[in-house]
């Protein structure tokens, strides 16, 4: 049987960046934007932060390290990078009204780029003399937990064991529900979403709404990239490490129908099912079954794709016009 | 508009329509300018100078014979990718499964290497081999097509899924026939004995290339000259028209598919039968979906996509030059690439919209020049009616798309 309180807390660590670009991408898309750049987002706020641990290491070799700034300094660099990359995305798809699907493949081509050349190259181009990037110090800070969890027993293990970030993934995330749900705010972003031209005639500015909503959509899907690296990966960064998570956080917001707080549940499902190739017993002679059961996510995710529209609930359907550009004198 | 406001600087106007020669002109500018920034890019990220990027480029694609070779192919490959997606881009199913259809292709052909080769004569295992990888291709097309057909699934994210669920199988089989065992890789099969290797045009690279023409030239007059292209349009265009004109687009759907996945699995076994005679996970290398950039690129168009293909293997080749000179990552190729995709998906505004400036008078972009402005200028009444223009101008727009 399956170590429950060692296998939860692992699962949960791989939840949280699905858990912030599932929620990054529900409010995205709400505004009626399909953000398939979400990949390269997260590597892109991944990779920013890392830039920003990196030039402050660099800077207190042989100091000490302050813990606001140790903190602060990735935290920013990476949601301005994520912020940069929001700004694109709107500014071609909504400004320049371009089709959404190959604005955000290309997205995705160029920041997961832009993650592994810097991953690559910033050693180089820094021009430091260490061997790899390895940000341990940094991560030290981000993976700090409360100093009484580990006294608390399988409590402390399951609850209290991670670090900041993963804290402000499910805060976001039931905040993010809240407010889609009961403030005016949240109730006029989705009328752009169902029907941007009602919402115009409504008085509601359709391309301010999408902006900020994508741009703040990818802000949070960015802290996925960097909770990765900063929390999960110990400050190590390897190119194509972070893998596929974006693509399974937007099919996330399928399966969580459109809610954050259904997120949060379903993320740590997929985090579980993520890991649970390494405790499904498959003997020494037999590696490559291991192959077989990482699978298990992407056809679990399937399933759901085709259950989902099979009952076809009319609560369960995606914005009405998501994807589609918005031009008032389109009639 | 409010009254006391006074208009915005400039609105927005649909173009009826650019001719052609100018939207080509677009398109060249937008990448003129695309290929300046990569070029400021390249200069900070590694200090060379500009003169020595652009030449290292051409010295990546173009540097020796077989570098053009190379690139060729590669083109080819890329292409062949795009041209199979395209019917399905034309019915509006965003196909971003080439990938794992690339790579389920490629498996079937290694299977037959592997298992088959020496036990069967070469030109049955040859013909084996074409029908496991365009069968499986079709195969992981259909999947997802018969999902979207019958319950209208997001087809997107299902091709995505089924590109993960291949690349599993393939890692799968790659542990199960690794050679030798722990290496975690097959290694060049039937390196001694060729079986099942397809056979050399003229040298190794003519065969991909001879059937990328070929297959462009089938996409070509299928899209455009056959009962199915003129299906596949209709579905594309309105389901509902499509229902009426007694158009079952569930099975136009699920058959599209089947051509495109078909055509994927084709590129699998060029890959491994063909050039690399071996198969890991990254064999398709990403090119699904840069493939689907490539068919949008060039509109659809299939002969238009053999220049957009060239030009994103030009300048990742180019990239991956500059790169390796200057011991840096081969994922700048990635970055140019985006650069490049950025500055065309954005002119695409500039052929489709024209900007109206308050004066009234209709400024149009430098490119655009005389002949839209000649039909505009109907339109036009005076610079002081200035409501009545815009009212008439919106009329129209809306005059043509109604007809349309």
């Amino acid at each position: 049987m399956i170590d429950l309180v060692a296998f939860i807390p692992r699962a949960v660590g791989q939840s949280i960046p699905l858990l912030f670009g599932c929620t990054g991408e529900i409010i995205t898309e709400k505004s009626g934007n399909l953000n398939l750049g979400i990949p390269g987002v997260m590597y892109v706020g991944g990779i920013c932060g890392v830039i920003g641990a990196f030039a402050y290491e660099q800077a207190t070799r042989n100091g000490e390290m302050v813990g606001v700034l140790a903190i602060g300094i990735p935290l920013l660099c990476s949601l301005l990078g994520s912020l940069l990359m929001g700004l694109l995305y709107c500014f071609l798809t909504v400004t320049l009204r371009a089709n959404q699907n190959v604005t955000g493949l290309a997205m995705t081509t160029f920041g997961v780029g832009f993650g592994n050349f810097f991953g690559g190259s910033l050693i180089k181009l820094s021009g430091s003399d260490v061997p790899t990037i390895a940000l341990s110090r940094t991560s030290a800070y981000f993976s700090k937990s409360l100093p009484f969890a580990s006294n608390l027993g399988w409590f402390g293990k399951l609850f209290l064991s991670y670090g900041f970030l993963a804290y402000i993934a499910f805060i976001v995330a039931i905040y993010a529900g809240f407010a889609l749900k009961k403030t005016r705010m949240g109730l006029h972003l989705r009328a752009v979403g169902e029907n941007p031209a009602t919402a115009d005639a409504a008085g509601i500015s359709v391309t301010a709404y999408k902006y900020i909503a994508t741009c703040v959509g990818c802000m949070i899907a960015g802290l996925g990239g960097l909770y990765y690296v900063m929390d999960y990966a110990s400050g190590i960064w390897s190119n194509d490490a972070f893998g596929d998570r974006g693509w399974l956080a937007i099919a996330l917001v399928i399966f969580c129908i459109w809610k954050p707080g259904i997120g949060i549940i379903a993320s740590i499902l997929f985090g579980g099912l993520y890991i649970i190739y390494l405790y499904i017993p498959a003997g020494m002679d037999h590696m490559e079954l291991k192959e077989l059961y990482k699978v298990i996510p992407y056809v679990v995710t399937l399933i759901v794709l085709v259950v989902t529209s099979m009952r076809n609930k009319r609560d369960a359907q995606p914005p009405a016009s998501l994807g589609l550009p918005y031009f008032r004198e389109e009639r | 508009m409010k009254s006391k406001n006074s208009e915005p600087l400039f609105h927005i106007v649909k173009r009826k329509s650019m001719p052609m020669k100018n939207q080509m002109l677009v398109r060249l500018l937008a990448i003129a300018a695309a290929v300046i920034v990569c070029a400021i890019v390249t200069v900070i990220t590694t200090g060379m100078n500009p003169l020595s990027v652009f030449v290292a480029v051409f010295e990546g694609a173009f540097g020796s014979a077989r570098k053009i070779w190379i690139t060729l192919q590669d083109t080819a490959i890329l292409l062949i990718i795009a041209l199979a997606l395209t019917p399905a881009f034309n019915m509006k199913f965003w196909n971003i499964g080439g990938e794992g259809q690339v790579l389920i292709g490629g498996l079937g052909a290694a299977a037959c290497m592997i298992e088959l080769g020496d036990k069967i004569p070469d030109p049955l295992l040859v013909l084996l081999m074409f029908i496991s990888s365009v069968g499986l291709g079709a195969l992981w097309g259909a999947i997802p097509a018969l999902f979207k057909a019958k319950w209208n699934t997001n087809e997107t994210l299902a091709t995505l899924m089924m590109n993960y669920i291949a690349i599993q199988i393939v890692a799968f089989f790659t542990i199960y026939w690794e050679v030798p065992k722990g290496s975690g890789k097959i290694g060049i099969i039937n390196q001694t004995t060729n079986a099942g290797w397809l056979m050399q045009v003229g040298n190794k690279y003519m065969l991909t290339i001879i059937i990328s023409v070929l297959v462009m030239v089938g996409t070509y007059i299928y899209l455009k000259y056959t009962k199915h292209g003129y299906e596949v349009s209709v579905v594309g265009e309105s389901e509902m028209t499509a229902r009426y004109a007694g158009i079952r687009s569930g099975v136009v759907i699920v058959r599209t598919m089947i051509i495109s996945g078909a055509l994927c699995g084709l590129v699998g076994l060029l890959l491994v039968g063909g050039i690399h005679h071996t198969i890991t996970t990254t064999i398709a290398g990403g090119q699904g979906f840069t493939a689907v950039m490539v068919s949008w690129l060039a509109q659809f168009q299939p002969f238009a996509m053999a220049g957009a293909a060239f030009l994103i293997i030009f300048l990742s080749h180019g990239a991956a030059e500059i790169s390796t000179s200057c011991g840096l990552n081969q994922s700048f190729g990635d970055i140019i690439t985006g650069i490049i995709l950025f500055f065309i998906i954005g002119c695409e505004f500039f052929i489709r919209y024209q900007l109206v400036f308050r004066s009234g008078a209709h400024v149009q972009m430098e490119i655009t020049n005389v002949q839209t402005e000649v039909s505009d200028e109907q339109t036009e009444v005076t610079d002081t009616k200035l409501g009545v223009t815009t009212a008439q101008t919106e009329d129209s727009n809306g005059k043509e798309e109604a007809n349309q």
